[in-house]
């Protein structure tokens, strides 16, 4: 997965409150066990979540950042974001989907209807599309 | 250069244009600080804090130091935990 994303030119960040003392405990005592040679991406702190919380993701009560995604683009422009509370993760799959539509978009200016996956038809915006969707959208 | 490491060490945070004193801004209310000020098509925020890197060590990182490429920036609750 982490391949695909470089292969993509995308740099992943990860980001707790831990400190780097303990990124570095279990990257080595549990993460390398799961995958293999431990996290390759920058894992980042977050003293007080006071990153978190410029972000929209810092939990006061629980003083820890939630799970939240952001896909920033090449000018520094965000162009997604999920935050899940913690119970559950997410899925690098659709991630991966949403980085393929958004490079897309940048190159051609094609846009994408709900449900795309790489390889299926684009839209090209503009007066000869109004009312013709169906045409080319049929899922 | 090595750097030097002790237990503790302050990290810049957030880097807001609003609390540069560069650019002339008096010093925020802490709750103007800790309001979400991201959005969907919006600037990202740039911040410098300290990593853990495999195979580098410990690392001051800025996200600006990133810019020109995608970037999946993720927040997770905390290391050792279960999900």
């Amino acid at each position: 997965m982490y391949k695909e994303l470089k292969a993509l030119d995308v740099e992943v960040l990860s980001m707790s409150t831990d400190s780097r003392f303990v990124h570095k405990m279990w990257q080595e005592h549990e993460l390398s066990k799961m995958v293999k040679g431990g996290v390759p991406f920058p894992m980042l702190c977050d003293p007080g979540g006071r990153i978190g919380a410029i972000y929209g993701v810092y939990d006061e009560s629980a003083g820890v950042n939630i799970r939240g995604r952001f896909i920033i683009d090449p000018d520094f422009k965000i162009r997604a974001m999920e935050v899940l509370t913690p119970e559950v993760g997410r899925n690098p799959k659709e991630q991966i989907r949403q980085i393929k539509a958004f490079q897309h978009v940048r190159a051609t200016g094609e846009v994408m209807p709900s449900g795309w996956e790489p390889g299926q038809p684009t839209l090209k915006p503009g007066p000869d599309l109004v009312g013709k969707v169906w045409e080319v959208w049929k899922p | 250069m090595v750097e030097k490491d002790g237990c503790v060490k302050p990290v810049k945070g957030p880097l807001l244009p609003s609390l540069d004193p560069a650019k002339g801004a008096q010093a925020a209310p802490e709750k103007e600080v800790s309001k979400m000020q991201v959005r969907v098509g919006g600037e990202a925020v740039d911040f410098e804090t300290s990593a853990f890197i495999a195979g580098k060590g410990f690392q001051p990182v800025k996200l600006s130091d990133y810019k020109g490429k995608w970037i999946i920036l993720c927040f997770y609750p905390g290391d050792f935990t279960f999900v």
